[in-house]
């Protein structure tokens, strides 16, 4: 299994943020996460990343305990993010903030400064821009290309749609195929429920911690997804 | 005329502050870190040069080229064992640790190497000058300020041409989406620490052939060093050499004056900027 998470706790000082979550990537798979404002999404991908540490053996990357390493040596083992926010270095231009992302894994995929502003062409003309100059929404697009220059197995995308005109989303899903084209395995962290379930796999719901539902995207109802998504059972 | 000799003299003084100031700059730039033990440092760089002219007959700058990968290293270590174990949200702790830190360099100094002033012997090149029309300068003064002008060249060039001086300013902005990147931030603190020692370094050759020093006057290069990366504007390297040249034009000016009042109107100057632009000449940093 390329990401498997067994048992996962996570807490904030006092705040118990996640209660044991069980999750599984297979390579190659696109795989939902969808959830309220709270329900730990965040702090998953926090943990998954490394930016919050676990114990070692509540993550597994290829049957590797990786729960306690650091952030730097995950992006080296092929799981890259597209953090919440987007996150680009205000001190970086486009281009160098799309070089930083592959400085220092570069693995043997197909991405490259070509590949990602063939994908992206806006970017190309803005490439001497301050990354933070630039709009939402091509912001976004520098952020995804920044994680894509590493040649990730693994693409964590963290909220890629908050903030953003409903029609700028579009442009920015529309480059998921080719994403997956590249071979790599996407996690998509999302509260637009429609989007999530339109390019998923599997769909995988949390709720205050929990992880409320978890099946093949095409077999959701509606039903089904708000009992998860709120607690009801209406 | 007079007065255009003081204006070049002053700016060429400002050259050996800029030095004792762009290791400052560039550790604060990247790191957030005022290290309280820079002008300390400084001295110790200079005892070791001496140690390695003394004991191989080697002229100064010779002396200074194997003294710069030790201090290299020295700060790499530094950084990587102490400084990084206390870096964090708060400013404090570093700032103890360097405090600390420069007390115990003091100290330990002169316990090796006693109260004694020491110089740098650099020959004729101490006396040497070089006629330019109106003015004449000397020829250390202006090696200094051309040193002074490539290291913050090299520097800048450093930033925004190579990996690594990007790696520098995207753990400057924010470390924890660096290490997103697989960039180790410690890692690269602990680069730009040992950087800052190399330049530290060249700015010890220059104090240690241009004046006498000993154990006790760290504290007071680390003043001029500050006061230079504050009115350039913290985090601007060029600014730094503005700012050195500004401390060191009312130094000159000021002795001319009243040689009483050299030390004072440098420090007046930095007032008076600090009065009229709060954030230095040229502020980078945006926090």
């Amino acid at each position: 299994m390329l990401l498997s998470v067994q048992g996962l706790t996570a807490q904030y000082g006092q705040f118990k943020a996640l209660f044991g979550i069980d999750l599984h990537v297979a390579a190659g798979e696109c795989v939902a996460i969808i959830g309220a404002n709270g329900a730990g999404k965040t702090t998953l991908m926090r943990s998954i990343t490394g930016v919050l540490r676990n114990a070692p053996e509540m993550i597994r990357h290829n049957e590797d305990p990786i729960g306690a390493l650091p952030a730097d040596l995950i992006l080296q083992r092929g799981i890259a993010m597209v953090p919440e926010g987007r996150k680009l270095f205000p001190s970086l231009t486009v281009e160098e903030n799309l070089r930083i992302g592959g400085q220092v894994r570069r693995g043997t995929g197909r991405w490259s400064l070509d590949e990602i502003y063939s994908l992206f062409p806006i970017l190309k003309d803005r490439r001497h821009s301050p990354g933070t100059a630039l709009s939402g929404g091509q912001q976004q697009m520098v952020a995804i290309g920044r994680a894509l220059m590493s040649n990730p197995e693994l693409l964590l995308c963290d909220e890629i749609s908050l903030g953003l005109a409903p029609v700028v989303i579009r442009d920015i899903y529309a480059a998921l195929p080719a994403i997956r084209a590249s071979g790599a395995a996407v996690v998509i962290v999302e509260q637009d429920i429609a989007r999530a379930l339109s390019v998923a796999d599997r769909v995988y719901c949390l709720m205050e911690g929990r992880v409320t539902l978890q099946a093949p995207a095409k077999d959701l109802t509606r039903e089904a997804i708000h009992a998860a998504y709120f607690g009801a059972t209406a | 005329m007079i007065w255009i000799d003081v204006l070049v003299q002053g700016i060429l003084l400002g050259g050996l502050y800029a030095l004792f100031a762009a290791g400052l700059s560039l550790v604060f730039g990247i790191m957030r870190l005022v290290n309280l033990a820079h002008g300390d440092l400084i001295v110790f760089a200079a005892f070791a040069i001496l140690l390695i002219t003394g004991s191989t007959g080697l002229h100064p700058f010779l002396a200074a080229l194997l003294a710069a990968p030790l201090m290299f290293a020295a700060g790499w270590a530094l950084q990587r064992f102490v400084l990084n174990r206390v870096m964090g949200k708060d400013i404090l702790p570093p700032l103890l640790i360097t405090f600390g830190l420069s007390v115990a360099l003091q100290n330990g100094m002169l316990e090796i190497f006693s109260a004694d002033s020491q110089r740098l012997a650099a020959g004729p090149l101490e006396s040497a000058s070089i006629d330019l029309g109106p003015v004449t300068v000397g020829t250390m003064p202006l090696l200094t300020f051309a040193s002074a002008v490539l290291v913050i060249f090299a520097l800048n060039r450093i930033f925004y041409t190579t990996a690594l001086g990007r790696a520098f300013r995207a753990v400057s902005d924010d470390p924890t989406t660096a290490s997103l990147m697989g960039i180790n931030p410690k890692s690269v603190f602990a680069i730009a620490t040992g950087l800052a020692m190399v330049i530290v370094t060249i700015a010890a050759l220059y104090l240690g052939m241009r004046s006498n020093f000993d154990p006790s006057i760290g504290p007071a290069r680390l003043i001029y060093a500050f006061e230079a990366v504050i009115i350039g504007g913290l985090g601007s390297l060029w600014g730094t050499l503005l700012g050195g040249a500004i401390i060191g034009v009312a130094q000159t000016i000021g002795a001319q004056l009243n040689p009483e009042w050299q030390i004072l109107a440098g420090h007046l100057a930095f007032l008076a900027v600090l009065l009229i632009r709060p954030r230095g000449l040229f502020p980078r940093a945006v926090d």
